[in-house]
């Protein structure tokens, strides 16, 4: 679920608004195995430096710059782990979306531990 | 002039200016800066980020046809670090907020991000950590890189000063400028006293902060016999040393006089003697001294200072070159005893907390099977031109020992398939370099040919003694009463197996030991290649009684001081000229 609202404002933005500065967050689920490890930090800062919104990730224990490919590893997010994800700039919400997909729908295009013990692990 | 006392690890004299190196691992002390410096600094910082991208991306692009997917991964996720601002920012802000070098920000922030990994649960994050040293190394390759070339690139004699020398280092060493080695840590048996010995080298270790007492350029005195080195001597102490280095040198050549002569005891008892070698170049050094064949030929050089891994080509030209000149005399192949303080590039993968108890060794080979079997089908292959042995490091029990043999046994399998020679009868055997292999050498002779006493690593295993930690480097004594113990039984089990046992640990070159090991029952020594002529001298100065008769009294005594203590007296009594 994406929550996102005027970040000058505090009404939820409505679908089909267009507006120039939008604050947007969403909680995401690790789903791969091998969790946030270098390759999947990578995927995700490089899906997240494409926008031009502030993106910053956090768990209980810290929060960092989306940006940011050392501060992202660091989190060392781990399979079942959630990360809050919250952007803000004019596109915003684009970029949650994203990066959610990245996390949970493509899963940095590695497998769930189910499908790594059906391979055969 | 400033006189500095250490342990003396490897005899002789010399006299040169000093060149002072940083450790390889690029432990980097913490350099303050003037404020006024702190601009160059930060500009250094960006230069090395600058390089190591174009150098990275260089490779990326190079390597895109040839290497897997996972290799492109890697390369990409150090440039996403390398590219990372905040990475480059939180450096930056160091070198400005303390005022340090750029090399001393660069490693403690990288040393700090892998500290992050090392210390987390999951051991596929931990593993992280290894990926942060290969990004740290390629900045600091950039910004002390030079400074490491230089020991290759010398032109000049040299006496080189270092904390401590890793076995990467001191095999670029060039004996023909090297002159002199000083070092503030380690001990005896050191790594650095190891390979100084057998390059001839004059060298002196532990003299703690001897980095910081010398400057580049010093004239430096190293005195390898008594332990001292000497900082911008005045004009009568380089007179002084002078006339001691040609003292020495008469002594070395009253030496060399008896090389042709056999190594037997007064009473008629015949000693084989060895030597111990790390490269090729030195096979010929064992015969011109007098050794009768190989029984140590590390091979872990090989690995370093590279790379990639050698080729099986590249261990088969070394190994065929040194059998080569053997001839029929035994060569004693060790294989990869990799891990612990000697590590590949390719196989540094991660700190471990306790690398002496870890993937090191044999373990390290038979966990890596590939890179085992390209070095034993190598030594297969040597194993007819000549008498080639086969030596297990660091068995610690049966398994492991059958396992290795099993590898060894494929290996053959396959090159019998394929049609290429070997000697399927080819001797195979372990050093005995734990306390357990010690323990149940009798098990493990029903299934070797011979055992090679390690002392070195024995001693450090059975007191739990690190013998390069020079805080604790006091209580490493092979002469201890529980090390002795260990020796005995090992010497014992292989004479009622009939198995041939030597001794290759440094143990066997100091001459207060030879005595009591002849008298533990050893016909055969394996020692760094200059001592042969005095271990020769020794053994042809004594009688097997005489040493049985220390060996009993030895093994009657319950501390080390006492038995060190005596050693040097009864070698004294008996061999006043060596001391």
């Amino acid at each position: 679920m994406i929550f996102c609202k005027w970040s000058d404002e505090n009404g939820w933005m409505q679908t089909g608004d267009t507006v120039e500065n939008t604050f947007c967050e969403a909680e995401v689920e690790i789903k791969n195995a091998d969790g946030l490890h270098m390759r999947p930090a990578m995927q995700f800062v490089d899906i997240a430096s494409k926008y031009e919104a502030s993106i910053n990730v956090s768990n209980e224990e810290a929060s960092v710059d989306g940006k940011s490919i050392m501060q992202m590893s660091m989190l060392a997010a781990t399979y079942g782990s959630r990360l809050k994800i919250k952007a803000e700039g004019p596109d915003a919400s684009e970029a949650v979306e994203a990066l959610r997909e990245l996390v949970e729908v493509k899963k940095f295009g590695e497998p769930t531990p189910e499908e790594k013990r059906r391979m055969g692990q | 002039m400033e006189i500095k006392k250490g342990i003396a690890v490897s005899p002789g004299i010399s006299i040169a200016k000093c060149l002072v190196l940083d450790a390889e691992d690029y432990r980097i002390p913490r350099r303050s800066i003037q404020p006024s410096q702190r601009m160059t600094e930060t500009q250094r910082v960006r230069n090395a980020f600058k390089d190591a991208i174009e150098e990275l991306a260089h490779l990326q692009e190079e390597k895109k046809e040839i290497e897997g997917r996972k290799i492109r991964d890697i390369y990409a996720v150090h440039l996403s670090y390398l590219r990372d601002k905040s990475l480059r920012k939180k450096i930056t802000d160091f070198v400005h907020d303390e005022s340090v070098t750029a090399e001393f920000a660069v490693s403690k922030t990288l040393r700090d991000i892998s500290g992050h990994f090392a210390k987390l649960k999951d051991p596929y994050m931990r593993e992280r950590a290894a990926d942060i040293y290969d990004i740290e190394h390629r900045l600091l390759r950039r910004l002390v890189g030079d400074k490491r070339e230089d020991i290759q690139r010398l032109d000049v004699e040299a006496v080189v000063v270092a904390r401590e020398l890793s076995p990467t280092q001191t095999a670029g060493f060039n004996k023909e400028y090297v002159k002199g080695i000083a070092t503030g840590a380690g001990g005896r048996t050191s790594h650095t006293a190891i390979v100084a010995r057998s390059l001839g080298i004059p060298a002196v270790v532990a003299l703690e902060d001897i980095t910081d007492s010398v400057t580049a350029g010093d004239t430096v005195i190293v005195d390898g016999n008594r332990g001292i080195v000497v900082i911008n001597p005045d004009d009568a102490t380089i007179q002084q040393y002078l006339e001691y280095a040609v003292e020495f040198a008469e002594l070395s050549h009253r030496l060399d006089a008896i090389k042709e002569k056999p190594a037997v005891t007064r009473d008629g008892v015949r000693i084989v003697l060895w030597g111990n070698i790390e490269f090729p170049d030195e096979a010929q050094l064992v015969l011109e001294k007098g050794g009768e064949g190989i029984g140590l030929y590390r091979t872990e050089f090989l690995y370093l200072n590279r790379d990639t891994e050698p080729t099986e080509k590249e261990h088969y030209d070394a190994y065929s070159r040194t059998v080569e000149v053997l001839k029929d005399r035994p060569v004693t192949i060790r294989t990869a005893d990799l891990g612990g303080d000697k590590y590949t590039q390719s196989k540094r993968y991660m700190r471990e907390p306790n690398p002496f108890l870890g993937l090191r060794s044999i373990r390290f080979c038979l966990q890596n099977l590939t890179m085992f079997k390209t070095q034993l089908r190598a030594i297969l292959r040597a194993s007819v031109l000549g008498k080639v042995k086969v030596m297990f490091p660091l068995i610690t029990n049966l398994q492991e020992l059958m396992q290795a043999k099993m590898v060894l046994g494929d290996v053959m399998e396959d090159l019998h398939e394929e049609g290429i020679k070997c000697n399927s009868d080819v001797e195979i055997g372990i050093m005995v370099e734990t306390p357990s292999a010690a323990l149940t050498a009798s098990m493990l002779a029903r299934d070797v040919d011979f055992f090679s006493i390690g002392t070195n690593d024995l001693t450090q295993y059975t007191l739990a003694v690190d013998r390069g930690n020079e805080l604790v480097s006091t209580l490493y004594s092979s002469v201890d009463p529980a090390v002795l113990r260990l020796i005995r039984t090992v010497i014992q089990d292989a004479h009622k197996a009939q198995v041939e046992v030597s001794i290759c640990g440094e143990m066997a070159s100091e001459p207060e030991s030879v005595m009591l090991l002849l008298g533990l029952g050893v016909r055969i020594l394996s020692i760094a290649p200059p001592l042969i002529p005095e271990v020769k001298q020794i053994i042809r100065s004594v009688t097997i009684e005489e040493c049985n008769k220390v060996a009993r009294k030895v093994l009657s005594m319950n501390s080390e001081r006492q038995i060190s203590g005596f050693l040097r007296d009864a070698a004294r009594k008996i061999l006043p000229e060596a001391f």
